[in-house]
């Protein structure tokens, strides 16, 4: 039974691979990525066997418990990342508990974070090449600490399973996690700052972590090399508890849905009304306006770059040094491109739902203007209010408009170069409802060419109005401001109405194409 | 409504192929008018690639298509618009209530504003959604969403609606309502196609059928002409082939131990 989980899981990768070349391509990056990862931080071990013991033992517990903690929170945010082995799937089978368990221990191994899990965790033996009786204990403590990360990995999300599964839940709490990543920079330059006082804390963290599941895996060995044999002994009693505690907290939990399968979302609020319906016109284009729009606001997909704007001036303040200086003059393009782009994936982001545009009479030019207005609704808004703050910051009221100009040229240069490029190609996306992070290995490819040969477009197109400004700024001629802004009006409100007319017709030819490539990446 | 003598749909010499894979070889069908038309065959036999090239949505490699006499492919704004369609195993814009979706496909076919309202109300109550309709689509139940899907091929009142497995996950009470729904509307000049796996369904509510099979018309014409005596389901089975004897499972019979 074991054997069949694990060979299972095999075979789903590898039908995976088979049903499309570029998601073989995907993971053969993803896994060349792993293994220079792996190759680092082995190279690192290595480096660490030079420094003194209780050094070592320090960071190995506190990278450990980073890596035990990493397997067990990441899949609550990043839920649906690896479903294929969901114990739901095995309810009408008569799977013993035990074997259960085992099996899709081993099986969760398989794939690119597992090996690259037991290969780093096997490594951390390397760090003690220069004691040789601790070697053996730290093959033994990884070998613990792997389990100790997918027991507690696979127990934590099965009990929240319940919880997690609730649409609203899981749409929140996606929307809300992104703002740590999203400032994982100026965190981390915060924490550098301190990074002094980090070291003197080191072996204070490392001693509390020891003691805990997460930590003292990683701690045996070091107890071993610096001869508290005792101390080893106790903590290796902690891992083994938890290990067992782990285990049949889990198994209940699979009981636990094994025994009630089937369970049902409750239902969402109830909306009255036809919402933004009623606000936009009742025209195919205001039709269109109107679903994109509430899209922006319901589906976590598109709330994410919403909830991502106001933060920008946040980063823009630490990638500055903390202050406001005149890089914060950036605040209204930047966040003008980042909006108008965002419809570059937009029939992406329909997913197969795009049928009824196809199948409906809308010609692509409707189709395309609908979108633009329904960023522009969200976007000029944000625009204005993130220029105004830009100049509020570094109390340059002269510009003002010369730089809302600019951010509305650039918004509308992206918004018009978008709404071609999602007429063109469409790539993997998260489906709805998935979690926006799990981008799909293989759409990487399609994805990076059209993103990045787009993105290049918009750079090329906004180049002599953003040139100029930056000379105005510079020189403070007034005739090169002037200059700015015409050149920005112009340039954006063409490419705008070209785009949306050249995306139009685009559509027009291709929509068919468009929704067969949809349907066969689903 | 078919005074113009054309009928509802006629597909000639459509053909598709996934890569190496012939998904349909040349199926020309003839839909009369005012005809509520059945398309059955096995799993895999072509019929939601047939009713994709049918209504737009996926375009032939060869073949023609005519509703009521005009090109689909040669001018589909214009053709689009009489036709209503429900595919299979795509998704909605499930972030919508049952209301907005419906709203969504009216105003996209170009309906005024006070039309849409009317007509979404009014099949909201004829589909029972009345209760839901301020649900988003994405919470219903799979019977709930085709309703919805089935609501959104009707509301621009089209001449021939192209139904890809509409029962399906429906529940008898939904399905005795929808029969009744689509039957008033053939009775009133229009016309049905529907795919189905059950045989007895078609036979009882359609009066026109085809038998399509690895991505061939096998049989075609009026429900009596095709089961020729037989009832659908044995005529079927005899068209398409590969009936197990049942002597096969001998061990299943509990008695044999």
């Amino acid at each position: 039974m074991v054997a069949h989980l694990v060979r299972l899981k095999l075979t789903l990768l590898a039908n995976g691979l088979r049903r499309s070349v570029w998601q073989a391509i995907g993971l053969v990056v993803v896994g060349l990525y792993a293994l220079g990862a792996v190759a680092a931080v082995l190279l690192g071990l290595v480096g660490l066997g030079f420094a003194d013991v209780a050094l070592r033992h320090d960071v190995l517990v506190v990278g450990g418990s980073v890596l035990v903690l990493g397997w067990w929170l990441v899949p609550l945010v990043a839920f649906g990342a690896d479903a294929t082995l969901d114990p739901v799937r095995f309810v009408t089978f008569a799977v013993p508990r035990r074997d259960m368990v085992l099996g899709l221990t081993l099986a969760a191994l398989v794939g690119v974070p597992g090996v690259f899990t037991v290969l780093v965790a096997l490594g951390s033996g390397v760090a003690w090449w220069s004691a040789p009786a601790a070697v053996p204990v730290a093959l033994l403590g990884a070998l613990l600490g792997v389990l100790v990360c997918v027991l507690g990995s696979r127990a934590l999300s099965t009990a929240m399973a319940t919880v997690v599964g609730r649409r609203r839940f899981r749409e929140v709490a996606i929307a809300l996690g992104i703002v740590p990543v999203f400032l994982l920079g100026p965190i981390l330059q915060v924490l550098g700052a301190g990074i002094t006082s980090l070291v003197d804390v080191l072996p204070t963290v490392a001693g509390v972590l020891a003691w805990t599941p997460a930590g003292a895996p990683w701690a045996l060995a070091g107890d071993v090399a610096a001869g508290r044999w005792a101390i080893a002994v106790l903590r290796l009693l902690v891992v083994l508890t938890a290990v067992a505690a782990l285990a049949a907290w889990w198994g209940r939990s699979l009981d636990a849905v094994v025994d009630r399968p089937g369970q049902t979302a409750p239902a969402g609020p109830r909306r009255r009304g036809l919402g933004l319906f009623d606000r936009f016109p009742a025209s195919p284009v205001g039709a269109v306006a109107a679903r994109c729009a509430t899209y922006w606001l319901r589906d976590p997909r598109y709330a994410i770059s919403v909830v991502l704007v106001p933060l920008t001036p946040v980063l823009l303040w630490f990638v500055a040094g903390g202050q406001a200086n005149s890089l914060m003059l950036v605040l209204g393009p930047v966040t003008g491109y980042l909006l108008g782009w965002t419809i570059s994936a937009d029939v992406a982001y329909d997913s197969t739902a795009f049928w009824a545009h196809v199948a409906a009479p809308v010609r692509g030019l409707d189709d395309r203007w609908g979108r633009v207005v329904a960023v522009s609704v969200l976007a000029v808004p944000l625009v204005v209010a993130l220029t105004v703050l830009s100049a509020l910051l570094t109390d340059r009221w002269d510009l003002l408009a010369l730089l809302l100009a600019v951010s509305f040229g650039v918004l509308a240069v992206a918004a018009g170069v978008a709404s071609v490029v999602s007429a063109r190609v469409v790539y993997p996306v998260a489906a709805p409802g998935e979690n926006p992070f799990s981008s799909k290995p293989g759409g990487g490819m399609a994805a990076f060419v059209s993103q990045g040969a787009g993105s290049l477009v918009v750079g090329g197109l906004t180049l002599p109005f953003v040139g100029l400004t930056v000379g105005a700024v510079v020189t403070g001629s007034t005739a090169m401001a002037v200059g700015a802004a015409v050149v920005a009006v112009v340039v954006g409100a063409g490419v705008l109405v070209g785009g949306v007319r050249w995306g139009g017709r685009v559509m027009d030819a291709r929509a068919p194409e468009l929704l067969q490539t949809l349907v066969a990446m689903r | 409504m078919s005074d113009d003598g054309h009928p509802a749909l006629q597909v000639r010499g459509l053909v598709k192929a996934f890569g190496p894979k012939v998904a349909v070889g040349g199926v020309d069908l003839t839909v009369p008018a005012g005809s509520f038309y059945g398309l059955v065959g096995p799993n895999g036999a072509g019929k939601t690639t047939t009713l994709s090239m049918a209504t737009g949505l996926l375009r032939p490699d060869h073949g023609q298509v005519l509703v009521h006499g005009r090109d689909l492919w040669a001018e589909p704004l214009a053709v689009k618009a009489t036709l209503g369609v429900l595919p299979d195993g795509v998704r909605l814009f499930d972030r919508l209530t049952g209301r907005q979706l419906i709203t969504y496909a009216g105003l996209l076919q170009g309906l005024d504003r006070s039309v849409v309202a009317q007509r979404v109300e009014d099949l909201l109550g004829a589909l029972g959604l009345v209760e839901d309709a301020a649900t988003l689509v994405v919470d219903y139940s799979a019977g709930m969403t085709k309703k919805a899907a089935l609501a959104c091929a009707l509301v621009h009142a089209p001449r021939l609606v192209v139904l890809d497995e509409p029962f399906e996950s429906v529940d008898p009470v939904s399905a005795a309502n929808i029969r009744q729904i689509l039957a008033g509307y053939v009775a009133s000049g229009g016309t049905v196609v529907v795919s189905s796996h059950v045989m007895d369904l078609v036979e009882r509510m359609c009066d026109h059928v085809a038998v399509i099979a690895a991505g061939r018309v096998l049989a075609a014409g009026t429900v009596e002409e095709v089961r020729a005596g037989q009832s659908l389901e044995d005529r079927f089975v005899a068209l398409v082939g590969g009936r197990a004897t049942g002597e096969e499972l001998a061990w299943l019979r509990t008695s044999s131990d």
